[in-house]
């Protein structure tokens, strides 16, 4: 291979994923669960999707990887892995990827792991189908993994239930049996929510400290901002199956664009906040995905709306090198400035939410 | 260990099972002593000598213990028809319904495992629902109408299968086999809708759960789903009830046993029932109850092998 092609493979993305739209088909109408997404993962680097329950991620996971059923479920867009087309390859090509290239950890490690089996069956089970390792190699290799994600004695945790280990030592499990042929791009569904708090971080590290070593890609979904906060390279916010907002980590902290962003930001707890200060939640729920009313999605929930909001889709627009957002009167410029003066002078937003009166307050301050 | 732990409570059951048959069958109207000397020789000096001679003048706690304790040993007492030992008579009966309700349980699981995993796996499609309204269908038939409808069919249109009768194995296993196989079927084909849609069931809400999915994202194959991950945890409902229903055919297996007149226990137990002959009555219904108790144990210590968290929990949870 020349440098030329070796730096075009080191420059061709690892996951490339262009206005992916993936709608079930129910009783109740056609749901829009993931509307047009777009992303990119290159190698060695972390991307973080946040958004709250129902917004659309843990579907959108399941699309990339090609988990959904084929029945009652619509799918348009592309998803390239290597440049190849993963939405149109059938359950058994994907087989040869699953496992072997593109790896998955799940929520909950309780009902991740087969509670049947023992755990050292469950790790080798992929090394004998992709690597076709067998019997003393794949038990050693098993023991190998289960020392590089921290199990203490890990030849005898092989012959153990996942019932017999505590929920942070399964979820490391998990992560084993998910590492065990050195996929290049691992996505982890909200990794930690099930977790102790103190077992959150230790998990988040050894997804990064293994993600370093194995230079792979590594897809964090969660609804927790505070746990992408200092690991991704990226973070995209997603809402009603959109996302809404697009930027480098540092960024997306210091200049976020959209109120939605603005919200989830202010809802994290600060530890400089004087103790029993309220929370700042956002108002409201997330729309129905059935028929979702026009404009922006968001627009019920936001301090900034206009009239404009009501009937206009906002769509990504270009802010900074990397930072998009979809908003009509963006966080941050005059234009939201304008928006949100006018409504607090009205004290309702156009959609006819009134402003909460905390939002008066900082609004007041700023 | 599980097994020893759960040993106290099989004794009280069986314990609570053999008063109960014995109970059941000496409050029963009517005076055996009767019905062994015949209307005709019923004197009352002869009816005194016979009750007597058969302790049935002790008071009931004396009988039932000496009743139980000669069954211990193996000595149900001796026919008051035949004057034949009740155990040997069990003996002989024992494994002709053994193998009958073997032969059904086997062909049920053999054609419903496969089956129920299939319909679990097409949920919502064509044959799902062909199996589905096919194994309603069975149910709803009683089983001496699928008796006869077999007998029909293979005895007497293709004439492959006996319609009667019975060969030992000792004797001619083939034969054996062949006069065993229309009175298994007969017993096996509602079983065989039952766990059918016991295992469909189970297994359509095993197939949603997280493991599955990080199974698939292994890369492992469908049929390795299915066999090797989804169909143990999805195996315990059928297991409870195939347990229960050894119970049923047993019960099942008298009517079936008539139908085709096979010599099982169930026909002995329906025969000493009809001539009031009140040991043999005791003796069958005891063990009948016996091995229904003992299945259904043994059921329970298979749980912990299907579920390793059962014997784990457990302990836990006594220490």
């Amino acid at each position: 291979m020349t440098n030329a092609q070796l730096a075009g493979r080191a420059n061709e993305p690892l996951l490339e994923v262009d206005d992916l739209r993936t709608y079930f088909d129910t009783p109740r109408g056609i749901v829009k669960a993931v509307d047009g997404v777009s992303l990119r993962v290159d190698r060695g680097k972390t991307l973080g999707v946040v958004g709250e329950s129902g917004s659309g991620k843990t579907v959108l996971s399941r699309s990339i990887m090609n988990l959904l059923p084929k029945t009652n479920t619509i799918r348009e867009g592309s998803v390239r892995f290597e440049g190849r087309e993963l939405t149109t390859m059938k359950n058994k090509e994907m087989r040869t990827i699953w496992g072997a290239e593109m790896a998955m950890v799940l929520q909950d490690p309780m009902t991740s792991l087969n509670p049947v089996t023992k755990i050292g069956e469950q790790i080798t089970e992929s090394l004998g189908i992709h690597l076709n390792e067998k019997g003393k190699v794949a038990k050693a290799h098993a023991v190998e993994l289960l020392k590089s994600v921290g199990i203490p004695a890990a030849e005898r945790r092989l012959g153990e239930y996942p019932h017999q280990l505590s929920g942070g030592m399964r979820q490391r499990v998990t992560i084993a049996i998910a590492l065990a042929c050195s996929p290049k791009l691992l996505v982890a569904d909200e990794p930690t929510t099930a977790l102790d708090v103190t077992v959150q971080r230790q998990i988040l590290d050894l997804l990064e400290s293994q993600q370093t070593q194995r230079n792979m890609g590594l897809i964090i979904i969660t609804h927790d901002l505070g746990v992408v906060a200092g690991r991704a390279d990226e973070i995209a916010v997603m809402y009603a199956g959109r996302i809404v907002e697009r930027a480098p980590t540092r960024e997306l902290f210091a200049r976020n664009r959209h109120p939605y962003t603005e919200g989830l930001l202010r809802s994290i707890p600060r530890l400089h906040q004087p103790s029993h200060s309220r929370l700042q939640a956002i108002p409201g729920r997330p729309p129905d995905l059935v028929d979702p009313p026009a404009g922006c999605p968001f627009a019920p929930r936001c301090n900034y709306a206009q009239d404009k909001c009501l009937t206009e889709t906002p769509v990504l627009a270009p802010h900074a090198a990397g930072h998009e957002a979809a908003c009509h009167f963006p966080v941050g410029t005059t234009a939201g400035q304008e928006a949100l003066a006018r409504n607090v002078a009205a004290g309702r937003t156009a959609a006819g939410t009134p402003l909460d009166s905390t939002v008066l307050a900082t609004a007041g301050a700023a | 260990m599980y097994v020893l732990r759960r040993l106290p409570s099989l004794i009280a059951t069986l314990l609570a099972v053999s008063i109960l048959t014995f109970l059941m069958t000496s409050l029963l109207p009517g005076d055996p002593a009767l019905q062994i000397l015949g209307a005709e020789n019923a004197t009352p000096e002869a009816i005194a000598a016979v009750r007597s001679e058969l302790s049935l003048d002790d008071p009931l706690p004396v009988r039932y213990l000496h009743w139980i304790g000669d069954a211990l040993t193996g000595d149900f007492g001796r026919s008051y028809r035949t004057n034949e030992p009740v155990s040997q008579a069990i003996i002989e009966r024992l494994p002709v319904t053994a193998e009958i309700g073997l032969l059904a349980i086997v062909i049920a699981l053999a054609i419903a495992i496969p089956v129920g995993m299939l319909s679990a796996y097409r949920a919502g499609t064509r044959t799902d629902k062909v199996i589905s309204s096919t194994s309603f269908g069975l149910l709803a038939v009683p089983n001496f109408m699928v008796a006869i409808l077999l007998i029909l069919v293979f005895a007497v249109w293709l004439g492959v299968l006996p319609a009667t009768g019975w060969v030992n194995f000792t004797d001619n296993p083939v034969q054996n086999l062949r006069s065993a196989l229309l009175p298994a079927l007969s017993l096996a084909i509602a079983e065989m809708a039952v766990y059918t849609r016991l295992l469909r069931t189970d297994m359509i809400a095993t197939l949603q759960q997280d493991f599955v999915t990080m199974a698939r994202v292994k890369g492992v194959s469908n049929r390795r789903i299915l066999f090797r991950h989804a169909l143990r945890p999805s195996s315990f409902s059928l297991l409870t009830v195939a347990g229960v229903q050894v119970g049923a055919i047993i019960g099942g297996s008298v009517v079936i046993e008539t139908l085709f007149a096979v010599p099982g226990v169930g026909r002995l137990l329906l025969e000493a029932v009809l001539v009031r002959d009140l040991l043999m009555v005791q003796g069958v219904a005891l063990v009948i109850a016996v091995s229904y108790v003992v299945v259904n144990f043994t059921v329970d210590i298979l749980y912990s092998y299907l579920d390793p968290r059962i014997s784990h929990g457990r302990s836990s949870a006594r220490v």
